[in-house]
């Protein structure tokens, strides 16, 4: 699920973030960490306050859902003392906080086990599909992009122009869960060469991975198509025209370089999205991350673990943009003052 | 830009050419100086359309106005030159209210609106209008020039007949045809949507008008046009203008007092013409003389 | 919009197939429920059959019919998408307009809150929303609508705050118009195209998470289906009927492609870029031309014309000549071709553009072949207008101004810093070892077309293409960088062709002056002539007319007041 909304909504610069006391403090790097501290401070503050309103907000009475089915209206009264459904809501409020500082988010009323356990399991399994979709993605993305850009630069080529259009949009259009279930169809039902599910062997990466890939492979090309497009109409490739450079010389220090900034921006608020994808291909290819827990968690009810996890996913889509903003700012000291979303 | 300015407005030549202008210019160049009231922000405060004092200006930390002190005086048309990053559109823009002073005192017909609060400052307000430079994005393009005109007059008093003898009267002023009400920008020169834009400015009849740069994104036969209606609406209009622009030859054609800025200050203000005559601070005569065909002007 | 509509080139082929697709889909939406609901719910002892002429995607296990199965929830589908993107696109352009009415604070916090919820996966915001309600149809619409709120908030913000800096919301301001009305007049009816292309985006996107929910089993419920249901569903068969998946999938698909297709048609044709068509010049095959003995000049066009191809002609057959060491000006308004004559010359003409000529050459480079590029480089150097985009941002100067140096002239680092050290220091640039290790955004505009002068004298070059060069330059600077253009005609003797709008500037350097209206020469003036507004052609003497000119007489009675 690319989010292209974000992406479209980061393309005009908002308000400038005012930023903590920005005014006071020389350092470029000191404001800049000040910033982003403040906004994953502040998404964290978000997140907590959402996640525990979860329960409070749940019809029906959380406490008969944690003591299971055929439970005794005793057994139900010992549930919520014990996990504190009594106190005031500002009691309960505290102790979530608290126990999320200690790392205690609860056990799973399912399975007993504990939540911060149980996401540090799943964890490494999200981790590995998202990253690997997101080098791939990067990887593959950037140069046809920019090549489509070229090749139909001025109105040249207009077959590929609207044929690169037309795939994409199609290839985009399919959900990728529908690309999932078709690639199992394809390759682990019909020519078995892969596994259809499960993480057992190396192979069982290739198909969630790729099921992960497409689309955002089809929307960062179109992206790096458009800003290149952008830039070979800047003033300063015209220059390097006018000194007669190569093609590839003019491409790659003229218009490259340029395109950096946009491109890893927007690519990070997409990839930051695909932790979304990733929840639904982890259910097509009963992949055990936490994706697929938090459907599993959901479907059971088992709110402690729903808890967890989207706090777990929030703090990771926040880091992704973070780590964006580190690695632009590292390239170009310019986008020191920036914040991520300004392009 | 009445007719009781202090020094006599530059006739409206019906001839568009050199020659004639040339004579208008020299012929007049005396009356005006001796007149006490030219001396810049001494006045009373009445006879002044807009004045500052000791204005300073900071964005963060750029300090863009220096303890600036001018003023406008009723009637009159003064120029504000200076170069890029000199300060003289942030003045401009803090005249009208865009930017706030960091300190000092912004007075338009002798009261201060940016202590003012609620719909007196409203009020207020209007009585200083603003011509942005580019006529390309000064007008909606998805309004006729008669709704855009429009804006200006009271939506609630009034009938549809007086507003539409407004708008027809108001596009008179800057000579186009009344049926020019109907159009929208689109259908429109940049020198006609310039004139749409003065005779927005002059709707409400203000004090002061601002004109930032509104010749530079034009032709020079446009510009022309331009500065001959600017000479030609001085005899009909009250408004006092400041005409902010870096072409010193233009200024001269339009004004009667110029304030040159350099760096965030003034450096030199007076009588249009004694200033280029007798330019007194470096930096104007500098200026004066890096005028491609200026006497002092030399490639060597 | 209407009028729109009717346009010939609104109706790309990508926009008709966006459109009939998505009219076919609303049609089976309306027919396929009332006509094959039997075919689709009915259970019949015909399970799971594979697809046959009376059952094309063949049955499930309860001997449905599949086909009719993803026809029928077409209708669900699209009420619970269309549904969902309403709640997001009306609530988020009233969040975003209200953001953008109130107060500075509260603005600069809400915008905060916006950035963060829209970098937050919008599907996991809706699976919060999903886990608190009960599963179901509306409580699917509800999360996957709100869950799009923050980014259709937070791009509305950013379109009102981009159009309400746009001068005729500032004037309109001024002009005491309240800024409701503001919103209501200005606001919205400029920011109505973008919000619609957006708008598309929103259902293709609201399409996916809603099927999406359903898939995982958190929207729709049994015994309702939509696409995602269905597909769902197809799940457990997969290895037994694997074409079960088939229906929702392509049903999905096409409904998400024909609205991206009318979102992407909507998008191109609101810019400009998209509409450009090429145009393949034919090169003429000899790279070289013989020049004849009596032949002196050095550049020599006959009858250059330059048209949009198909289109008007915009240089309608001029003939000039550029001698050795002569200092050669174009002069008009905007629109008069000038540039376009002079880009021509230079051997850099717009692509889109068609370029003839009975002879085009400078030296004896055939300019209407491919000539030898490094010649080119060294031959032909070329000034800009406006200093501030024509060096690349992200390279030092020091690495841009040696390009030419280091490519076509083959000299080394350390030779080539050296050259362009010297021409930085011939046109008064201080510290040039120190300017050339820096961006160029840290250099003010003079020193930026300064520099720019710099390298295009370094290679020594046979004719300077100046387009424009001091338009954008202050008036002190500009002659500054006229004196430094007189220097290198002087030292040098480097021919020049000069493009300018400014008759005075032409006036002081040139030693001919060609006077341009509407694609065509209307006069040939030397400085002398000029000088002694030894004019005749009416449209000069009327161009003559309109350049201001200072006057100063001599000095009156009292002087100006000089503050310190």
């Amino acid at each position: 699920m690319t989010s292209s909304i974000a992406v479209e909504a980061s393309r005009t610069p908002g308000v400038a973030a005012g930023g903590a006391g920005g005014r006071f403090i020389r350092h470029p790097w000191v404001g800049f960490s000040l910033r982003r501290l403040g906004g994953l401070l502040l998404s964290f503050v978000v997140l907590t306050v959402v996640t525990f309103l979860i329960v409070p907000l749940i019809p029906g009475d959380p406490a008969v859902i944690a003591a299971g089915d055929g439970a005794s209206p005793a057994q139900i009264a010992n549930v919520r003392a014990e996990l504190g459904l009594d106190l005031p809501m500002l009691t309960q409020f505290l102790n979530y906080v608290s126990g999320i500082l200690r790392l205690d988010m609860g056990t799973s009323f399912v399975s007993g086990e504990r939540v911060s356990t149980l996401i540090f399991t799943r964890f490494p399994f999200t981790a590995e599909i998202a990253l690997l979709a997101i080098v791939l993605v990067l990887l593959i993305s950037v140069p046809l992009g920019m090549a489509v850009a070229i090749l139909t630069r001025g109105g040249r080529n207009k077959w590929l122009d609207h044929g690169f259009n037309f795939l994409t949009s199609l290839i985009y259009s399919i959900p990728q869960y529908v690309v999932g279930t078709l690639l199992v169809v394809v390759f682990a039902v019909t020519l078995r060469w892969l596994p259809a599910a499960g993480a057992a062997t190396l192979n069982s990466l290739v198909l969630p991975t790729a099921a992960l890939m497409l689309g955002p492979v089809c929307v960062i090309s179109r992206i790096v198509r458009r800003e290149t497009a952008v830039v070979l109409d800047k003033d300063y490739v015209r220059t390097a025209r006018g000194w007669r450079l190569s093609a590839l010389r003019t491409n790659a220090r003229y218009v490259l370089p340029n395109l950096v900034t946009t491109t890893l921006t927007l690519s990070g608020l997409i990839l930051a999205a695909q932790l979304g994808g990733a929840v639904v291909i982890e259910t097509v290819f009963a992949w055990p991350g936490l994706g697929q827990g938090i459907v599993n968690a959901i479907l059971q009810r088992d709110y402690p673990v729903i808890r967890g996890i989207i706090l777990v996913l929030g703090l990771l889509a926040t880091l992704i943009i973070i780590l964006v903003d580190l690695i632009l700012a590292i390239i170009d000291p310019r986008n020191l003052g920036a914040t991520s979303n300004d392009v | 830009m009445n007719a009781n300015a202090q020094t006599p407005p530059a006739a409206l030549d019906p001839q568009p050419g050199g020659p004639g202008r040339r004579a208008a210019h020299t012929a007049a160049p005396a009356a005006g100086p001796a007149d006490p009231a030219a001396a810049p922000a001494a006045g009373p405060a009445a006879l002044q359309a807009a004045s500052v004092s000791n204005l300073n200006v900071r964005f963060g930390a750029a300090h863009v106005l220096k303890d600036v002190t001018m003023a406008v005086p009723a009637g009159t048309v003064v120029g504000l030159v200076g170069e890029s990053g000199s300060g003289k559109s942030t003045l401009g823009k803090t005249l009208v209210g865009i930017n706030k002073p960091s300190s000092g005192e912004v007075l338009i017909a002798g009261e201060d609106f940016t202590k003012m609060r609620g719909r007196r400052r409203q009020q207020m307000r209007r009585e200083v209008q603003y011509i942005p430079q580019d006529p390309y994005s000064s007008l909606s393009p998805r309004r006729t020039t008669g709704q855009t005109l429009a804006e200006a007059l009271d939506p609630h008093g009034a009938n549809p007949v007086e507003h539409r003898k407004a708008i027809a009267a108001a596009l008179e002023r800057v000579k186009l045809d009344p049926s020019a009400a109907e159009k929208y920008p689109h259908q429109f020169s940049g020198g006609q949507r310039q004139r749409i834009a003065i005779a927005r400015a002059l709707m409400l009849e203000p004090k002061l008008v601002i004109a930032d740069e509104i010749t530079s994104a034009l032709d020079v036969s446009v510009q022309a046009d331009i500065i001959r209606l600017l000479q030609g609406m001085r005899s009909t209009v009250d408004s006092a203008m400041l005409f902010i622009s870096h072409n010193l030859a233009v200024v001269q054609q339009v004004c009667d007092e110029v304030v040159v800025m350099f760096q965030g200050r003034i450096v030199e203000q007076g009588p249009i013409e004694s200033v280029y005559r007798d330019p007194q601070h470096d930096y104007t005569k500098k200026l004066l003389s890096s005028v491609p065909g200026s006497p002092g002007f030399s490639l060597d | 919009m209407m009028s729109r509509l009717r346009s010939r080139e609104f109706w790309t082929p990508a926009m008709i197939t966006g459109a009939a697709l998505l009219a076919a889909l609303i049609l089976i939406a309306v027919i396929a429920p009332l006509t094959m609901t039997q075919a689709a719910e009915q259970l019949t002892p015909n399970a799971a059959l594979g697809p046959s002429a009376e059952h094309w995607l063949g049955t499930d296990d309860f001997g449905r019919d599949l086909l009719a199965r993803a026809l029928v929830a077409t209708r669900l589908t699209l009420l619970m998408t269309a549904g969902a993107a309403a709640v997001s696109v009306v609530s988020g352009v009233v969040i975003g307009l209200a953001i953008w009415l109130s107060g500075r604070r509260v603005r600069e916090v809400a915008l905060r809150i916006l950035e963060t919820a829209v970098a937050y996966p919008s599907l996991i915001f809706a699976l919060v929303i999903a886990a608190v309600l009960e599963p179901g149809v509306s409580s699917a619409v509800i999360a996957i609508g709100i869950a799009g709120i923050p980014g259709f908030a937070r791009i509305t913000a950013n379109l009102a705050s981009s159009v309400s800096s746009s001068e005729y919301v500032v004037t309109a301001r001024l002009l005491g118009v309240s800024p409701v009305r503001i919103a209501a007049r200005h606001m919205l009816p400029n920011m109505a195209e973008p919000l619609l292309i957006l708008s598309a985006t929103v259902f293709a996107l609201s399409l996916v998470e809603i099927s999406a929910l359903s898939f995982i089993g958190l929207g729709v419920q049994s015994p309702q289906y939509d696409f995602g249901r269905l597909l769902n569903d197809s799940l457990g068969a997969l290895y037994t009927q694997p074409v079960e998946a088939v229906g929702p999938s392509v049903m999905i698909a096409l409904t998400g492609l024909s609205v991206m297709l009318i979102g992407d048609a909507l998008a191109a044709h609101a810019d400009p870029r998209a509409k450009r068509s090429f145009f393949r010049r034919v090169l003429q095959r000899n790279r070289t031309i013989t020049v004849p003995a009596g032949d002196t000049a050095l550049v020599r066009a006959e009858n250059l014309r330059i048209s949009i191809p198909g289109g008007p002609q915009l240089v309608k057959g001029i003939t000039l000549a550029i001698n050795p060491g002569e200092v050669v000006a174009l002069v008009g308004e905007s629109g008069s071709g000038k540039s376009l004559t002079a880009m021509a010359i230079a051997g850099l003409p717009s692509e889109d553009l068609a370029v003839e000529a009975d002879l085009l050459r400078v030296g004896e480079m055939n300019m209407l072949a491919a000539p030898d590029q490094s010649r080119l480089a060294r031959d032909i150097s070329i000034v800009y207008q406006d200093p501030g985009t024509t060096f690349n941002p992200s390279l030092r100067m020091g690495s841009q101004l040696t390009e030419v140096l280091r490519t076509h002239l083959g000299l080394g680092g350390t030779k080539a810093r050296k050259a362009i050290i010297d021409a930085l220091t011939s046109v008064n640039i201080t510290e040039p070892a120190h300017r050339l290790r820096q961006h160029p955004h840290e250099l003010s505009g003079g020193m930026r077309q300064r520099a720019m002068i710099a390298a295009s004298i370094v290679t020594s070059p046979k004719l300077i293409v100046a387009d424009e060069p001091t338009t954008a330059l202050d008036v002190t600077v500009q002659a500054e960088v006229l004196r430094q253009f007189r220097r290198i005609h002087r030292e040098q003797g480097t021919a020049m062709l000069f493009i300018s709008h400014d008759l005075a500037v032409v006036e002081a350097l040139c030693d001919t002056i060609l006077v341009m209206k509407s694609g065509e020469i209307v006069e040939r003036l030397t400085s002398a002539q000029l000088a002694a507004r030894d004019v005749h052609h009416p449209y000069t003497k009327a161009l003559l007319a309109a350049i201001p000119t200072l006057e100063l007489g001599p000095v009156p009675a009292t002087a100006g007041v000089a503050t310190p």
